[in-house]
């Protein structure tokens, strides 16, 4: 059976085109009208602080929430108005990467990285074996195929996750806070793995996460989201020149908490409640 | 009150169907599924090899219980020499698929209904959403196939070993012949009672499947608690369910095969 997603428009230059999202729990507005354009073969970033609904985001772009209205178009076609097999047409296009890793504990790293291609696909055994193998040698590894993701290091099971993640080889990867719990060291080199092979498979990806520095580093394009909505998009050379009080606050939070500190120490200011 | 009892009985009818989607989906699911036979023997081993211990200990207990009981209520009417006959009767007809479920729902279950609720909190059924995989095809038809073929093994374990229990009460233990006891058994067990016995099976090890892993499967809806305690909740509510639900369909089978 064909997939019912046609080829792209010709003008289909974002991959993603989000307009309008709305994301309500009970009488909690999370999403409140959310846009975003996410270019073909860029790395974009979410920013915002915790409890902004970034993650409830990153779900809906990748159908595991329903937004309550919005519309989000993958390559030029409105994902709310497509069928089962649109929509499992684009499931095999896209990957997610969960904080949590989400691998399964029962399979070994080999299991785990071939469950996707075994469960999506028609491909044979052998080429499932072939390609798990040589998605676990790029990512270093390959020598632990046979062990479990419960016997490896934090930074480990994020590689296996990732590894799970591209070898569908998909054309856009959403990372969900891929560095939360790491240490500094770690979480570089988590940001130099999505660089290293965001450049090597060149798949478009949505990141979201709370490290700023590290982000404006990574990423091609930053967005802001503040109350429900999004407050900033842009380069990170227009994310480093806003005059915008939220991303001002983002962007200066290490110097600021530096002061507040300093001014709590000296027993002169109360810490502000943007830090709280 | 009125509106009490409608809330309620709108929420177990709406309860019945999403379970009974949820079981049509699963079995559905199954067809063209990669590498189900793999994860059937797995489940196979989870659900059948691994609970075997406990089957055979019960069931031998259940057996020498009864031909200890049995013996000395038939005594007062001089009739021990059936004691075959209601030990293997009522271990074939009764006893051993409603015992042999139990203490599956107990162990299996329970494990089945934990883990699916651990899959769920830690986004491993999510994952497989975003992957296009079904979590049905590939978490839970494996389970209720398995469950359909180990249950009525299991089950005829359970009465073999309960019978043979019964023959060391009343012809070890207790003054009665051996060779009366088995021809009683001999004459008394017909193809209609092991029928019976593997229907029952079937039934109990697909209701109780279903019910365990709908439970693990929606831990996250459960609204009063989440995490390790909703995970919990799933736990408790799958055996107790599942319990009522093989006493209420051991109920209906009788009552069914009973007219016929």
């Amino acid at each position: 059976m064909t997939a019912t997603i046609p080829a792209p428009a010709a003008s289909a230059e974002f991959l993603l085109d989000v307009r309008g999202v709305h994301k309500r729990f009970g009488d909690l507005t999370v999403l409140g009208g959310v846009d975003l354009t996410v270019p073909r073969g860029q790395v974009i970033t979410v920013l915002g602080k915790s409890g902004t609904g970034k993650s409830v985001f990153l779900k809906c772009l990748a159908g595991i929430v329903t937004p309550d209205a919005g519309e989000i178009c993958f390559d030029g076609h409105a994902l709310n108005a497509a069928n089962a097999v649109a929509r499992a047409e684009f499931r095999r296009r896209c990957s997610y990467l969960f904080q949590s890793n989400a691998l399964f504990d029962s399979l070994t790293a080999l299991e785990n990285v071939a469950l996707p291609l075994e469960q999506t696909t028609q491909v044979p055994n052998a080429e499932i074996r072939e390609r798990c193998l040589e998605a676990l040698r790029q990512l270093e590894l390959e020598r632990f195929r046979d062990e479990h993701p419960g016997q490896l290091s934090g930074g480990m099971q994020k590689r296996l996750a990732l590894a799970r993640a591209i070898v569908t080889r998909p054309e856009l990867v959403l990372f969900d806070e891929p560095t939360a719990g790491l240490d500094p060291l770690r979480r570089n080199s988590v940001f130099e793995m999505i660089a290293k092979y965001q450049r090597q498979f060149g798949f478009t990806a949505v990141l979201v996460t709370h490290d700023v520095p590290e982000a404006l580093a990574v990423s091609d394009r930053i967005a802001l989201l503040d109350s429900g909505r999004m407050r900033f998009q842009g380069t990170p050379a227009e994310f480093a020149r806003s005059d915008d009080p939220a991303v001002r606050a983002f962007r200066d939070s290490a110097g600021a908490l530096r002061d507040t500190i300093a001014a709590v120490r000296r027993g002169e200011a109360p810490p502000s409640e943007d830090f709280l | 009150m009125l509106e009490t009892l409608g809330r309620t009985s709108l929420a177990v009818v709406g309860e019945l169907g999403n379970f009974a989607l949820f079981a049509g989906r699963s079995f559905a699911s199954a067809v063209g599924s990669r590498k189900l036979g793999r994860r059937i023997m797995r489940a196979l081993y989870e659900q059948g090899v691994r609970c075997l211990p406990v089957i055979v200990i019960v069931g031998l207990f259940t057996g020498l219980v009864l031909g200890l009981q049995g013996y000395y209520v038939l005594n007062r009417y001089g009739s021990t020499s059936v004691l075959g006959e209601l030990v293997s009767l009522v271990l074939i007809r009764e006893l051993g698929p409603v015992l042999a479920a139990l203490m599956l729902v107990g162990q299996a279950g329970s494990a089945l209904a934990a883990e699916l609720g651990i899959q769920r909190n830690s986004e491993q059924i999510a994952a497989l959403e975003t992957m296009g995989a079904s979590p049905y095809a590939y978490l839970i038809a494996p389970r209720l196939i398995a469950a359909a073929l180990s249950f009525p093994i299991q089950t005829a374990f359970f009465s073999l070993v309960g019978i043979w229990g019964g023959f060391l009460s009343g012809s070890w233990l207790l003054p009665l012949s051996g060779g009366v006891y088995w021809s009683s058994v001999h004459l008394a067990v017909k193809p209609a009672d092991i029928r019976e016995c593997f229907l029952k099976a079937v039934v109990f090890g697909l209701l109780t499947t279903a019910i365990c892993a709908h439970n693990g499967y929606n831990t996250h809806r459960r609204s009063r608690a989440t995490g390790a305690r909703a995970v919990s909740a799933s736990t408790t509510r799958a055996v107790v369910v599942s319990s009522i639900a093989v006493l209420a369909a051991d109920y209906i089978i009788t009552s069914l095969l009973v007219g016929t």
